[in-house]
């Protein structure tokens, strides 16, 4: 049949173009292995615990009317889902051994998927606020679905603690239901730049954000920080996946360092693209690009790669890196140890008799007391009082914390 | 593709920031990059150019808007990917000999060729010809192909989720020589190349062949074409078949240049790229498709760079091609495939 031979001269002909650039490609294999200039950072291994940190367990005398529940709204599914996967069981492993010890309070989980669409979020809360057994919620993850729900819980006087959206705006709402288990990205932002300029020697960074509202928030703080090592500055889209253009114009400006302020999703694809194209340089990331994603996504390209995060690692907490290993069979990941305080949080209130909605959220509001990651206490905003950076790198394909940077 | 186009408005996040100002001109940025940009968009208007070409022999042949042909390119992309992670590849180049290189890389493209031929076939078997058999109005096929994209594209990510696949690299490109100071690596080369010898060929044969003889008897008058004893389902056959093989050829070009793009609607935003592709170069036109598919993908690479934003570069090759519509409205080269005698 005619079609089988069109299938050979195909074959062929690309055969023949294949072997034509595949000839050259062989002349000038000299610098295909990539000599970028890393810095060695000293690892981090230890880190300090807060003595009496609340735990989930409590002291196991809580008593409550069975249905209670604490829920999960945020990305179970989605491009950047494993920062949302970190969280959830870092709650999970709370309420487990929260309803573990204390027999006679047994306190429900349910989780909603958003995949962290600020479009898909609102109707995924409005129906999770209508549950009147909900009465607290870890999340939202991300900025830009909380910035477009935060009104929602705020109607329905749920209180909800984010463990990983930084967006400084987010404060600025004048919500009283809304808290944040982490700083923002003000702070976030001079750390970087910060980090970039200080320990990793950087002379010219370049910028790119993507086009979410946390790319953008934190994008405007690290450049304002950066002052007048700015090399330049690009946007991509969320989404996107050819990255060529942003790549020929870093090539350009020969930067020592690119901060990409946004989600692992793109970051990803992007260092890639960056360092298949001879980039040498280093690439920086902040928390929404730090995950084992970003590694298993780029490859060898992430050698390069260092990150920022208003997150602790967890994985350093003995203890917790245990349990949170032998309950999911994985590392504890970015956000995992925020997640994990903030359902403690909640779950402190429920054992100490505050089981409506209005009493949960005068609970969080007037917490002062140690967690696992760090001491929980709020301003009127909803803003923590302190909160700490990391810097982090990737070494030998894992991500590991080379220490506290701001 | 036109699932993805519908869900849009409910993507859309609830407030839209813009940081300054609504739209800078960075001539500047143009300037500097623009021979990389030429050779980087002449690269991605290969790859749109051989999608084109399914579009627009399948216009040709049926005067139908094959929606459905992003998803026929999106499942070669997703045979590439099986194939090559199948043989243990990953994200990091693989320390290969040439030869071994080549030979994966063929092989991931039969197979994607066959993952894209299969799907036109059935999308023709299933969605079409029982509605030519009927004697279906135009509008009813239009509608059809539409409903093809949704369900494939669904399909996909029903098995596959909603994330991309991890992206596969086998060869982390080489600068080969200079032109104008711009950089061209083994990877523009090889992918521009192939793709010119194939639209070169599929040319030749739609010219010279006697398939291709029936093809254009087909655009030209399917009633006549039968009583001169044509087989016309099997020239349509032939035609998505060639189609399909063309965009299994672009879907191994796609998944080296982009190894990260291989998501369930990952064939939206390039389809309708191709689709303005085959129109610009005027749709039914094999060479026109080939010139409209090189001309979308520089202008919209020069469009990113020009206002900064890569959310511009699709509109800018729309702005070019609405422009070029209203000048010449059957397209540069204009004619059909039928009318043509190439």
């Amino acid at each position: 049949m005619a079609s089988k031979r069109i299938i050979g001269a195909f074959a062929a002909a690309a055969a023949v173009a294949l072997l034509t650039a595949g000839c050259v490609n062989q002349a000038s294999t000299g610098g295909s292995t990539s000599g970028t200039s890393k810095i060695d950072l000293p690892v981090q291994t230890t880190i300090d615990v807060p003595k009496d940190a609340v735990l989930p367990a409590g002291d196991g005398k809580a008593k409550c009317d069975s249905g209670l529940t604490i829920a999960y709204i945020g990305a179970e599914t989605g491009p950047n889902a494993q920062l949302g996967i970190n969280i959830y069981n870092g709650v999970q492993l709370a309420i487990d051994q929260h309803n573990k010890a204390n027999p006679d309070c047994q306190v429900q989980f349910k989780k909603f998927d958003t995949e962290g669409d600020p479009g898909k979020a609102p109707g995924v809360v409005t129906q999770a606020v209508n549950e009147s057994d909900i009465v607290g919620v870890v999340g939202l993850p991300f900025s830009g679905e909380s910035q477009a729900t935060g009104g929602i819980f705020e109607q329905a006087g749920l209180v909800h603690i984010t463990a990983s959206a930084t967006n400084p705006g987010l404060t600025k709402n004048g919500w009283t239901t809304f808290f944040r288990a982490l700083g923002n990205d003000n702070v976030q932002g001079p750390a970087a730049a910060k980090f970039a300029t200080g320990k990793l020697k950087a002379k010219k960074v370049y910028v790119v954000q993507d086009d979410s509202d946390y790319g953008i928030g934190l994008s405007t703080a690290v450049r304002k920080a950066l002052g007048s090592h700015l090399a330049g500055t690009d946007k991509v889209t969320t989404g996107q996946k050819d990255f060529s253009a942003t790549v020929s114009k870093i090539l350009n400006a020969k930067p020592d360092a690119v901060y990409y302020s946004g989600y692992y999703a793109e970051g990803a694809p992007f260092d890639q693209q960056l360092v298949n194209k001879g980039y040498k340089g280093i690439f920086i990331g902040p928390d929404g690009v730090k995950d084992d994603q970003f590694i298993k996504l780029a490859g060898n390209a992430s050698d390069n790669a260092y990150f920022t995060c208003p997150c602790i690692p967890g994985e350093l907490i003995k203890s917790f890196n245990d349990q949170y290993q032998s309950a999911f069979n994985a590392a504890p990941g970015t956000y995992s140890i925020e997640g994990y305080d903030s359902a403690t949080i909640l779950l402190a209130g429920i054992d100490k008799g505050n089981t409506d909605r209005a009493k949960l959220k005068d609970w969080v509001k007037n917490y002062d007391a140690d967690g696992l990651s760090k001491h929980y206490k709020w301003g009127p905003t909803g803003e923590l009082a302190k909160s700490t950076v990391y810097g982090y790198k990737v070494d030998d394909g894992k991500i590991v914390s080379v220490g506290a940077i701001g | 593709m036109f699932a993805t186009l519908l869900s849009l408005p409910a993507a859309l996040p609830a407030s839209v920031h813009t940081d300054n100002s609504w739209i800078n001109f960075d001539v500047n940025s143009l300037v500097q990059n623009f021979w990389p940009a030429t050779f980087d968009g002449l690269t991605f208007g290969a790859i749109y150019a051989l999608v084109a070409l399914g579009y627009t022999l399948v216009y040709g042949v049926l005067n139908l808007i094959n929606f459905a042909h992003s998803e026929v390119f999106i499942m070669g992309c997703y045979g590439v990917v099986a194939t090559l992670t199948t043989l243990g590849f990953g994200p990091s180049a693989p320390n290969l000999s040439l030869w071994a290189i080549i030979l994966n890389l063929l092989l991931a493209m039969i197979v994607g060729m066959v993952f894209s031929v299969v799907t036109a076939f059935v999308v023709e078997r299933v969605a079409y010809r029982p509605l030519r058999r009927r004697g279906a109005s135009r509008l009813a096929f239009l509608i059809t192909a539409i409903g093809a994209s949704f369900s494939i594209q669904y399909l996909i990510f029903l098995i596959r989720g909603s994330n991309a696949e991890p992206a596969v690299t086998m060869f982390i490109p080489t600068p080969v020589f200079q032109v104008f100071g711009a950089i061209i690596d083994s990877q523009q080369l090889t992918i521009v190349i192939a793709a010119v010898i194939m639209m070169v060929f599929t040319d030749q044969y739609i010219r010279r062949s006697r398939v291709g003889r029936g093809i254009r008897a087909v655009a030209q008058d399917p009633d006549t074409a039968t009583l001169m004893g044509v087989n016309r389902d099997r020239i349509i056959v032939t035609t998505f078949v060639i189609g399909g093989i063309l965009a299994g050829a672009a879907a191994l070009f796609y998944v080296m240049k982009v190894p990260s793009g291989v998501i369930y609607n990952g064939g939206f935003v390039l389809g309708i790229k191709a689709f303005a592709a085959a129109v610009l170069g005027g749709i039914g036109n094999v060479r026109g498709a080939l010139l409209g598919g090189l001309l979308i993908g520089v202008i919209g690479n020069y469009g990113q760079l020009l206002l900064g934003d890569s959310q511009w570069s699709d509109v800018v090759a729309f702005i070019v091609l609405v422009l070029v519509l209203l000048v010449r409205p059957s397209g540069l080269l204009g004619q059909t495939l039928g009318r043509s005698r190439a």
